[in-house]
Order: structure tokens, then C-alpha cells, then sequence
């Protein structure tokens, strides 16, 4: 039995999907920025910004509405922002009666609170086709390349290795404890809340023991074919034409953006 | 089961990017001296091991225990990564597993990530080792203790830090956000304290070496210890302050220039968090958070009792 | 005779909409030792998930005259005791004494009822002295008897053991035999040794393509061939 919830890359032939991931890791990284730097209400740039997400969307071959489908995601953070709407000084919009309070809409904290929903909005959607069109080692690739410090992307090169496995093995572990959380007829099961968060600490603490020493096999496996204690990787991705091309047009866009918005 | 965000992880368009430029620049300084500072210790051995263990702490988070209600509680790490680990290793693989989680699953935003890595990867391990490392000669009941203070601690911390980004960000009100998150996290740091405690107790029954005084738990500098205390103080003194007189922290900070919209009108509401015996006063809710740091200490020591009992 | 186990027309399909049974239909009753064989991806496992709860799949699954539902899933639990192949995930707290404990804490038993219970099931599977040890320092073939033994103290009505002698060295497995002869509960056990089969099981179920392709007494069914053969089993 597979756990492989943790597969987001979507295979596919497309131009998005040829590009160097590289390219796609850093316009992802400045259309997110370019969101942070336009102001609140700027409502026909951010219109412009959804229609750079939908041609992104096209020419990845996932369909259209692809992102749009799985950008619900970040929906429940939105609370945090919601005194936004009465707290900034403006027109009074509506006002009504919550528990002992007077809450007042103003038209300045309406804008204020779209836009911050817009703007994540806008930028979980580009996240999500970045590890829809880019497989993850390639993205690993692309964060050395953009001088991310190897000792930490050949971690997170591990983590994503084994996390498979582990996860599988925690799958696993739980479900033995589902099948053995039993109860007698007309008997309250399960005991205390401490001692079902115990039983959880031992099942980590376990988890994390056959994890210790797993990584001592790792490591032996390692210098049993030659590791000295530096990694030499080889780069597959060069960087085309196409790639400097798209990039250029992307800033450029971008840009674009950003003088609208501001206008 | 599938794979479901948690609370303290900060989407894009939350910070103003001064904040968010301001976190990548700590994390970063921070990050840059772990690194050089991990690549002396673990010698060859470091990189598989931190690796594999960036895993666990990624699958650990998916260990759950039900709380009530078809509500559960998880385990967020930070504390534990340090503790067995040391705390620069325990820094970096709680940022692999930040990273991986934004960039793969979306939970915490990719401009953002330098302050959530400051919350939940950098203070988390701070406070864990900090505090740890200052009981390093001591019985097991008091490592267990401390341990599971500083777990419920971290959590905390984490909550402050985010909610303070979150309203120096003009995104989120001060009297609202402090006593929504710190309230909220101060449940789900039990959940942290109770299974960092249980984790560590059974290292320390079936592998007690892993955290014997060879070990990463005890060759940190003291240094830590300070630096662990000074922000469990922060955490102790300053949410409740924050809380019960939020409008000074605003013209302080108004002041200072740090505010990013337009607050500076008075509010229509002001909520109140207060401990209902004393009404509304900082003192009460110092008085809230101490009462919250004993009552953790009093279960931890049980639960350590209890369970040298049976060995 | 009474049925422990009856098991009526069961379909299910995972995510992805591969059927992994598809109809499977047949009953048990107490006592009875059955073999259930098939190649892998037969849907043995898939199966024996069901009977617990643990996957719900169309039909029914009725375990000692109660219909399995949501609701009454723990007192199932209680009822059929699933042993995993791999004992690491079985074992998950620090000694054998807790592991073997938990169903029975869970159940919410007093101390001294959990302590007879563990008293029990060690003894069941030959390992009385082996309370207090460290389940992470076991030897495989010890975890798979600490592994049955976490299921014995739940006092089940019938075992059901995925490939309980798969991995085990010759002595681990002749203790396992000897163990499993001696047990004097019904039990379902799924594995490909087919000298297990022979020696300890009059009833053999063989299973193919989610389906049930045979039922019926262990010598009859080894003696076929052509269904061996067809469903890539070999004779002892």
C-alpha cells in the first residue's frame, strides 16, 4: 500500500513543463513579490496578475482552471485578517451588533482586506503550478543553483527521499493503534487524554529511534560507494535560449504590472 | 489520511514586505552561523543524519492523539529537534522541513518563509535547547520537566512572534490577534508538551546514550541557555502586556515609525483579555500565564512520575 | 455451529478506482483454522483490513452475529485481533508489557484485569519473561509472538494474521508453528508457506483478482494442480 499524497508534480508535455526549473522557480518567486508591491486597491493590476496566472495555467497543459481548483487552501488564514475591515479609519460602510460590540465596516477596511485575500490569493495559485510543472528534485536542483547553501538542499534532497518511508511507517504505526483501540461493550474506551498523548510521544519517540538508526545504514551505505563528506552533483539543466527569452518577457510583464498599479 | 496545514504557518500577502524582508535578514545571519557551526561538529555523518531526521520530523507531525471532539493534537518539533540534536543541527533540519512544507504542500508562503522559519524553526529550537542545556547535570524528572515547559514555551513563542509580525504588518489588530493566537496555541502547546515529554522519556529508557552527556543534548555552549531564557522571559512578560495594554505598545510603536497603515484612529472595539477575578489588568494576566507554566510543570512531573513508576 | 465470522459479498476499490475485491463471500465458524492463499495483489491483505474496519467496502461484515457499522468499530476491534506482517509497526510502546497492554487499557479495563490480561496473552505465546523488556531490542521472531500476544489480551473471538512466518529463521518458524497449533482459537492466516498450510490448516481459501476462487478442505485443494498452477501457487 503506497502513500502517495506527497506526489504534486503533474506529468505533462508543455512549454511550462520544458522550461528549466530554475526559470520557473524564480518567476514564481517574482510575480509573489510583485503581488507584495502593489498597493491595496490597485484592482486592475491585480486583474492583469490573475490573467499572467491563466496564461501560465494554459501553457502548462493542466487546464485553465488548474491552480484555481486547489487555491482554496490558504481560505482559513484569512480570519487573521478580518479586524482589517473595522479597524482602519474611512467611510462607514454597515455596521452591526456582535456579542457586546459595535463592529463598523469602513470602505478603506473593505479594500484593504480584498486586496490582502487577492494578493495571497494570487500568489499560493503561482506555488502550486511551480510544484505542478517542476518535479521536486529538479526544484532541489534549481534552489543550489540560486546559491541556496548545499548543505541544506541536500537535506531537504534526504527528507524528500525518505519521507515516503517514513510516513509510511507512521501510516502504519497508527493504523496497528486504530486496530487496537478497542472497546468492551457499555465501557467508556480510551482512557485520558494524557494517556492517549503518551501513547502518541512513544510512538514518535519510536518513530524517531528506527529514523537515528536508519540514518547510521544510510551513511554506511554511503561510503561503501565512495563518500567522502562532499557531494558532487551533476547538473542536467542548461539553461536555453527559450529560458533567457521567457524570463526576460516575464519581468517585463511583470514590470508592466507594477507601473499599472501604480498609476 | 492526508496532509493538513497548521496554524502558526503565514501565507503570502499576510506581511508587508518590510517584515518579511526584516525576517529574511535574522533567519538568514542565523542560518549562516548554524551552518558553519553544524559543519564542524557531525563531521561526514551530519548530512544523512540530519536529513533522515528532517523526515522523521515531518512524519511526526503527522502523529496525532484525539483531544475531544474529533479535534487532535499534534507535535510541531522544534523542541525535540534541538534536544536531540543539538541546537544549530535542530535549527536546520526544522528549516528543511519549513521549507518543504511551503514549497511542496503550500503551507506557508515563499516570500514569508523567512519568518516562518524565524517562528517555528529558530525560536522553537532556542528555547528548547536553551532551557535544556541549563538543567544538563540534573535527574531525568527535572530534564522531563523542563523539557515539556519549554515545548509548551516554544509553541507560544512562536505564536507571539507570528502575531506581532502579523501587526507590525498593519494585517491584523494587536488586542485581537494576541489573545486569538496565544489563546488558541496555549491548548496546542499542551499537545506539544505532552508528546515531546513522552517522545524524550522513551529515548531515554531505550537509547539513554543519544542523550547522555557525549551526546549533542549536552555539548552546546551555555551561551544558550541565556539566550533560551531571555526569550521564554520575553514570551512570559510580553504577551500578557501586549494584551491587556495594547494601545501603549501602539504609540510606541506608532512612535517609533513601525506601524504600517493607518491605525492611529481609535477603535470602535476593544476586546478584552483578562482573567476574570482580577478584571483588566496587566497583572492578571501575568497571573494567566504563570498559572498556565505551573499547571504544565504539575502534569509533566506527573507524567514523569507516573511512568518511572512502571519501569 | 456457530458462525464467528460471515463475510457477504464485499466490493471494494481504492483510490484511483483500482478493485481490489470483488465479491468476496464466505463464513467461519469457531474453531475453524483457515489458510487464505493467492499471489500478492490478490487482495488477501485488502481483505483482512476489512475485517476490522479499518477499509469499508460495499457488503457486509458481521463478526459474532454483529453487523460491523461506524459505530460499533472499537467493540469489533475488540472482537477480531489483526496481527500486521511487519511487527515493527505492531509494537509501538517502550516495553512488551505496555504494547501488550494498550488494547486492554484502551478498553478501559481496571489495573488488575490489564495485568491478568498481559499475564495471559505471554503466556499464550511462551514469552512470560519477556514483560519488562525493550520491544525495540527483540529479535524478529520474538516480535512477531509479542505482536500475536498484543492481540491476545484483548481476548478476541477470532486472529487474523497477515504472513506471520514471513522473514522468520527455521527455529523462529518452528516456534511459530508449535504456537499457532496450540492456540485454541479460530483463526484466519494469510500467507504463501505453503508447508504452513499442510501442517496446520484443514481449511484453505485461495484468492485471486479479488475474488475467492476456492474454498474448501486443505488435501482437496493442494491435490489440484491445475488451480494451483493457475493461480501461481506451488505444493508443498
Amino acid at each position: 500500500m503506497h502513500f502517495d499524497a506527497f506526489d504534486r508534480y503533474h506529468e505533462s508535455e508543455s512549454f511550462i513543463h520544458r522550461l528549466d526549473p530554475r526559470v520557473k522557480v524564480a518567476v514564481t518567486v517574482a510575480f509573489i513579490l510583485s503581488n507584495a508591491l502593489l498597493p491595496d486597491g490597485a484592482w486592475i493590476a491585480f486583474g492583469f496578475s490573475w490573467l499572467f496566472l491563466l496564461l501560465a495555467n494554459l501553457l502548462s497543459n493542466l487546464g485553465v482552471a488548474f491552480t484555481f481548483k486547489r487555491s482554496l487552501i490558504a481560505l482559513p488564514f484569512a480570519l487573521i485578517a478580518i479586524t482589517v475591515l473595522f479597524s482602519i479609519p474611512g467611510k462607514p460602510l454597515t455596521t452591526f451588533h456582535f456579542l457586546m460590540w459595535d463592529l463598523t465596516i469602513t470602505d478603506m477596511g473593505l479594500l484593504r482586506f480584498v486586496s490582502i485575500l487577492i494578493r495571497s490569493w494570487l500568489s499560493v495559485q503561482m506555488a502550486i503550478l511551480l510544484v505542478a510543472t517542476a518535479r521536486f528534485p529538479d526544484i532541489i536542483h534549481a534552489l543550489e543553483h540560486l546559491r541556496v547553501p548545499s548543505i541544506l538542499t541536500t537535506i531537504i534532497a534526504f527528507l524528500y527521499r525518505y519521507l515516503f518511508v517514513l510516513a509510511d511507517e507512521v501510516f502504519r504505526l497508527l493504523r496497528a493503534r486504530e486496530s487496537r483501540s478497542a472497546a468492551a461493550p457499555g465501557q467508556k474506551a480510551g482512557r485520558s487524554i494524557l494517556w492517549r498523548a503518551g501513547i502518541a510521544g512513544h510512538m514518535a519517540g519510536q518513530l524517531f529511534l528506527r529514523s537515528y538508526e536508519r540514518s547510521d545504514r544510510v551513511y554506511n551505505a554511503m561510503l561503501a560507494r565512495g563518500y567522502t563528506g562532499h557531494f558532487e552533483t551533476i547538473n542536467p539543466h542548461e539553461l536555453h535560449r527559450l529560458d533567457y527569452l521567457t524570463t526576460a518577457l516575464a519581468l517585463i510583464a511583470i514590470l508592466l504590472l507594477q507601473l499599472v498599479g501604480r498609476l | 489520511m492526508h496532509y493538513s496545514p497548521q496554524p502558526l504557518h503565514i501565507p503570502d500577502g499576510f506581511l508587508s514586505l518590510i517584515v518579511s524582508i526584516l525576517c529574511w535578514v535574522i533567519t538568514v545571519s542565523i542560518l549562516g552561523i548554524a551552518i558553519s557551526k553544524t559543519n564542524k561538529a557531525l563531521g561526514g555523518k551530519q548530512v544523512p543524519l540530519m536529513g533522515v531526521m528532517a523526515a522523521f520530523i515531518f512524519a511526526a507531525q503527522m502523529i496525532n492523539f484525539p483531544v475531544a471532539g474529533g479535534t487532535s493534537g499534534h507535535l510541531l518539533g522544534g523542541v525535540l529537534a534541538a534536544i536531540t540534536l543539538g541546537p544549530w543541527a535542530g535549527m536546520l533540519v526544522m528549516t528543511a522541513v519549513i521549507i518543504v512544507q511551503a514549497l511542496l504542500f503550500q503551507d506557508g508562503g515563499l516570500l514569508v518563509m523567512g519568518a516562518n522559519i524565524l517562528n517555528m524553526g529558530l525560536v522553537t529550537a532556542a528555547i528548547g535547547y536553551g532551557l535544556y542545556r541549563a538543567v544538563s547535570g540534573r535527574s531525568q524528572t527535572v530534564k522531563l520537566t523542563v523539557a515539556g515547559i519549554a515545548a509548551w514555551l516554544s509553541v507560544m513563542a512562536g505564536a507571539l512572534f507570528t502575531s506581532l509580525q502579523l501587526w507590525l504588518s498593519g494585517t491584523s489588530q494587536l488586542q485581537i490577534v494576541i489573545p486569538a493566537m496565544l489563546g488558541v496555541h496555549a491548548l496546542i502547546g499542551l499537545g506539544e508538551s505532552l508528546i515531546t515529554v513522552a517522545a524524550l522519556a522513551f529515548i531515554f529508557r531505550s537509547r539513554p546514550d543519544l542523550l547522555g552527556e557525549n551526546s549533542e543534548s549536552a555539548r552546546g555552549s551555555r551561551g544558550w541557555v541565556v539566550a533560551g531564557a531571555l526569550i521564554s522571559l520575553a514570551v512570559v512578560l510580553l504577551s500578557p502586556l501586549a494584551s491587556a495594554d495594547p494601545d501603549g505598545l501602539e504609540r510606541v510603536a506608532g512612535d517609533l515609525g513601525f506601524l504600517q497603515s493607518g491605525q492611529s484612529a481609535p477603535f470602535q472595539i476593544i476586546p478584552d483579555y483578562s482573567f476574570p477575578i482580577l478584571g483588566q489588568t496587566p497583572l492578571s494576566t501575568i497571573f494567566a500565564g504563570i498559572i498556565g507554566i505551573v499547571v504544565v510543570g504539575i502534569i509533566i512531573v506527573l507524567l514523569g512520575q507516573g511512568m518511572r513508576a512502571k519501569s | 455451529m456457530t458462525n464467528v465470522l460471515q463475510v457477504h459479498d464485499l466490493h471494494f476499490s481504492y483510490h484511483g478506482g483500482i478493485s481490489a475485491l470483488r465479491g468476496v463471500s464466505f463464513e467461519m465458524c469457531a474453531g475453524d483454522k483457515v489458510a487464505l492463499v493467492g499471489p500478492n495483489g490478490a487482495g488477501k491483505s485488502t481483505l483482512m483490513l476489512h475485517l476490522n474496519g479499518i477499509l469499508n467496502g460495499h457488503g457486509a461484515v458481521i463478526v459474532g452475529g454483529q453487523r460491523l457499522t461506524r459505530d460499533n468499530l472499537p467493540v469489533i476491534r475488540a472482537m477480531v485481533g489483526l496481527v500486521f506482517q511487519n511487527p515493527d509497526d505492531q509494537l509501538f510502546s517502550p516495553t512488551v508489557f505496555e504494547d501488550v497492554a494498550f488494547g486492554p487499557l484502551h478498553m478501559g479495563l481496571s489495573m488488575e484485569q490489564v495485568e491478568s490480561r498481559v499475564q495471559s496473552a505471554l503466556e499464550a505465546v511462551r514469552m512470560s519473561g519477556f514483560r519488562d523488556r525493550l520491544s525495540h531490542h527483540l529479535s524478529v521472531g520474538e516480535k512477531k509472538r509479542i505482536a500475536i500476544a498484543t492481540v491476545l489480551s484483548m481476548d478476541p473471538q477470532i486472529l487474523v494474521l497477515d504472513e506471520p512466518s514471513a522473514g522468520l529463521d527455521p527455529r523462529a518458524r518452528r516456534a511459530l508453528i508449535n504456537l499457532l497449533r496450540e492456540l485454541p482459537i479460530t483463526m484466519l492466516v494469510s500467507t504463501h508457506d505453503m508447508n504452513l498450510v499442510e501442517e496446520l490448516f484443514p481449511r484453505t481459501i485461495v484468492m485471486d483478482e479479488g475474488q475467492i476462487v476456492a474454498d474448501g478442505k486443505t488435501k482437496e485443494i493442494l491435490d489440484d494442480e491445475k488451480l494451483l498452477t493457475a493461480h501461481g501457487l506451488e505444493k508443498p
